[in-house]
């Protein structure tokens, strides 16, 4: 369920051949954790994740992209985010990782839910359907936006769901979820500046990773997973 | 009058006769049991004395972590990579087992075993009753998967291997890896389950039971006492392979291969000839497969794998039958193979993961139907190969820690 192809590595990362993205991702992970990585792709993080030591599984939709991962020896089965997560039992792993597939879900929001139900913690990353250059094509142009990441047309993409990262606070906010780690990046995967306000980062993200986990269950709440 | 021209499987007889010696006293190493080490098999009957024959290729190395063992499928043996003894033909999974294949010998020490109730060597009905001097036929014990797996844990062991790097098989084999490493968890390093099912279908059972009945049907099945009257019910084989051979088969690779295509000649002979080329591959397939099999032992095995059901063993539930294992999975299907169709080893899968096991599961897109374990598909070949070199890494990499 990769939706992009591969996304400008920083030129001056130290380890060239992992996106940015990949490595902020595989940051929030402790080593020695047990990680399901949903809509792997063709297993460029779990096996950046698995070169430092962690046990990493996968999730694939596609059939190429899970007969690449299995031949570079991970372990990842054929899947669909959507219907097969209800399968795994709670507190199967310590991260499930939801890299760039949020927008390409039909219940995102259950999605969500079973992620934070399977692992204790969730490392999601989607595009930013806020960022500035989306706002201006559909303002000036009165077009979908179309980007150098994002490239499908209307007609012909797999993202369903798009959303800004202010919805997507949102979305935690109202299925209780905490947010322990919030990071905007640019179009280049850079970070955006720490302190910079919500707005800032809605406007100018390009694409947004957080690290979730479980909030305590507040007594109202009505979304209990 | 309509003209048929008589269906006469079984031409080679010095084939069958070979296959026959082949029984008590195979081309092959043979571990014994004798009555101090009885079989306790599912059906209540302790089997002693009892033999399997097995085929070995590579060296054992000194900590013995490089042992594969190979589970054959329904019709298959233990001469897996080399020249077999009755048909002179190849090894049957020379696509993965070889120098520079996945299943390298120059690396493994592997091994493979006639199962329990085969006739190529290891005991089942075509074999010696040394109760009676006469061969067992109908009274062989009925046996089940778990039985043919005990049977290969007491031979592994007879070879002084602690645990196995890895379990390989496919169809009627992948039940047996299954099986492994359901019964012997903490012996299975990696297990490499190919077109295979947790347990068998009502579909499967009813083709079972089609080929049993075409054996038993013919006039020269005598009950199973065949083998005193000096003749065999290679009719009613032959029928049951053919049967079965289409479910090996799709419905697209049997029109890529045949079509509607005449055999030798340009118009239908308006008889019940073999026409079409289709109708003398499968007379072909019957007629070789009745050398070089028991028709009694093809009535066991495949009662074994009807028998099949890890689930019911386990209070119905799959998932409780690989609880914590340690064990590495690769589950492996093809979208042609409705015999074993994809949705079971997806069952397999969801049990493992439930069971918190790590498990690739890929499934090949190929037309070549239940058959393509066994034949050139290279994207099979490759994870194969991967899924292997994964586990050999993470191997040496236990043994370092230990």
């Amino acid at each position: 369920m990769t939706v992009q192809e591969s996304l400008p590595f920083e030129a001056s990362t130290v380890m060239k051949c992992y996106r940015a993205d990949h490595l902020l991702v595989a940051d929030m992970v402790e080593s020695g954790s047990k990680v399901l990585d949903v809509g792997c792709g063709e297993g460029d993080l779990l096996q950046l994740l698995e070169s430092r030591g962690v046990d990493g599984r996968g999730i694939e939709l596609s059939r190429e992209g899970v007969n690449r991962c299995v031949a570079r020896g991970l372990a990842v089965v054929q899947g669909d985010a959507d219907t097969d997560l209800a399968e795994y039992p709670d507190d199967a792993f310590d991260y499930v990782i939801l890299s760039q597939t949020l927008q390409a879900t039909r219940q995102p929001r259950v999605v969500l839910e079973h992620l934070l139900r399977i692992g204790r913690r969730a490392i999601v990353s989607f595009p930013n359907f806020g960022y500035v250059n989306m706002r201006l094509q559909l303002l000036i142009h009165g077009q979908m936006p179309r980007t150098e990441n994002l490239p499908a047309t209307w007609y012909d993409t797999p993202n369903i769901h798009f959303c800004t990262i202010k919805d997507f606070v949102g979305l935690c906010d109202e299925i209780n979820v905490k947010m322990e780690r919030a990071v905007a990046l640019d179009r280049h995967g850079r970070p955006l500046r720490l302190n910079a306000p919500w707005w800032f980062w809605n406007l100018f993200g390009e694409q947004g990773v957080f690290l979730l986990s479980r909030a305590e269950k507040k007594p109202d709440s009505t979304h209990a997973a | 009058m309509v003209s048929v021209k008589a269906f006469k499987p079984g031409g080679k007889p010095e084939q069958a006769e070979d296959r026959v010696r082949e029984a008590d006293h195979p081309s092959s190493q043979v571990a014994v049991f004798g009555t101090d080490q009885p079989l306790k098999l599912d059906c209540g009957v302790d089997l002693a004395p009892f033999q399997i024959a097995y085929q070995t290729y590579g060296t054992l190395n000194a900590d013995k972590s490089n042992a594969i063992l190979i589970c054959h499928a329904l019709t298959g043996d233990q001469h897996v990579a080399n020249v077999h003894p009755v048909t002179g033909k190849p090894g049957w999974w020379q696509t993965l087992v070889g120098p520079g294949k996945p299943l390298d010998p120059e690396r493994y020490f592997i091994i493979c075993s006639n199962v329990l109730g085969g006739c190529m060597g290891s005991t089942g009905p075509s074999s010696t009753n040394p109760a009676t001097g006469k061969l067992w036929g109908l009274d062989f014990p009925v046996i089940t998967i778990p039985d043919m797996v005990r049977a290969q844990a007491m031979l592994v062991e007879r070879l002084g291997i602690e645990k196995l790097f890895c379990v390989v098989g496919g169809s009627m084999g992948g039940m047996q890896v299954l099986q492994w490493s359901v019964a012997f968890p903490e012996r299975v390093f990696s297990a490499l389950a190919v077109a295979c099912a947790p347990r068998h279908s009502a579909q499967n059972i009813a083709f079972h039971e089609l080929g049993r009945q075409a054996v038993m049907a013919d006039p020269d099945w005598l009950h199973g006492r065949y083998y005193d009257e000096g003749v065999r019910p290679h009719r009613g084989l032959a029928v049951a392979r053919m049967a079965a051979h289409i479910t090996y088969l799709s419905d697209a690779a049997l029109h890529r291969k045949f079509g509607r295509r005449m055999q030798d000649r340009d118009l239908p002979t308006f008889s019940f000839d073999a026409d079409f080329q289709v109708e003398s591959y499968l007379r072909y397939q019957g007629s070789s497969f009745v050398d070089r099999f028991d028709a009694n032992s093809y009535l066991y095995l495949t009662r074994a794998m009807d028998y099949f059901d890890i689930a019911a063993d386990h209070d119905g539930v799959l998932a409780r039958a690989f609880r914590g294992t340690k064990t590495r999975f690769c589950v492996v299907s093809f979208t042609s193979d409705w015999l074993f169709p994809t949705s079971e080893s997806r069952a397999i899968v969801h049990a493992l993961n439930a069971g918190g096991a790590r498990v690739s599961f890929a499934e090949i897109e190929t037309d070549k139907g239940h058959d393509a374990f066994l034949l050139d598909v290279p994207e099979f070949i490759d994870i194969a190969r991967a899924f292997l070199q994964a586990a050999d890494k993470a191997n040496g990499l236990a043994r370092k820690e230990r």
